[in-house]
């Protein structure tokens, strides 16, 4: 789990297995580099693979920033425990929180390339769904 | 490598057209794609670049139609940029190009 003081659109990247979530935050790390808040989550609460709301929570505040966060979820529960995530965020937060449909590890990398040139919301989340168009 | 003189329009309605060839070894992958569309998204000016001098163009500020273009080394990235620091823009990218992204 890392982070970085920016205005930049947040990435959080949830994964049923933690090394997959890490794996894809260090390519993140990597190649946008350090200008975009990031946080990642994986395993359920005992270590096994499977996501946790508590542990999505977490990253959404990790990543947090005031232009929002996009989060990028591989499969199933991932995506129905991070839509969770989001109806548990206070309702200021909750708008500014969305779950693409992409690819997890390529989503992320391109959701935080658009980031890091400062774009919105919107068009992080546009640029990740790129994928499945 | 490049040829920046190429077109040089005093109107910025008209674009700046300008080529540099790919040399770092694995071409446009996924890394360079990035420098590249972090390097576009720096500037206003709208910048897109084709394998051939008539298109078809891709915008460099869309990171997944750049990968898209699977540009491999030894190509020529042909560049049209329209916009007032259409001249900055297009001298970042094509230094970005000619370094190799920083690989070579």
């Amino acid at each position: 789990m890392n982070s970085s003081n920016s205005r930049n659109v947040g990435i959080v990247i949830v994964s049923h297995s933690p090394k997959i979530a890490e794996g894809a935050a260090d390519m993140v790390r990597q190649m946008v580099g350090n200008v975009v808040p990031l946080a990642w989550t994986g395993g359920d609460v005992d270590g096994g693979l499977g996501t946790n709301v508590a542990g999505i929570l977490e990253a959404i505040e990790t990543a947090w920033s005031p232009a929002g966060v996009a989060v990028l979820v591989d499969l199933g529960g991932a995506e129905t425990n991070s839509e969770m995530a989001v109806e548990m965020l206070p309702e200021d937060r909750r708008a500014r929180v969305v779950v693409c449909n992409a690819p997890v590890v390529e989503g992320a990398v391109i959701a935080a390339t658009e980031s890091s040139g400062g774009s919105s919301l919107a068009a992080v989340k546009r640029s990740a769904e790129e994928f499945y168009a | 490598m490049h040829d920046a003189h190429a077109s040089r329009a005093g109107e910025t309605s008209v674009p700046l057209t300008a080529s540099a060839v790919l040399v770092n070894p694995v071409g446009l992958h996924a890394r360079p794609s990035v420098k590249l569309t972090q390097c576009a998204k720096g500037f206003a000016a709208k910048i897109e670049f084709a394998l051939a001098a008539d298109g078809p163009w891709t915008d460099a500020k869309s990171p997944v139609k750049v990968m898209r273009v699977k540009a491999p080394q030894g190509a020529t990235l042909h560049f049209r940029v329209t916009g007032p620091d259409a001249e900055a823009a297009l001298a970042a990218t094509l230094a970005l190009v000619h370094d190799g992204f920083g690989e070579a």
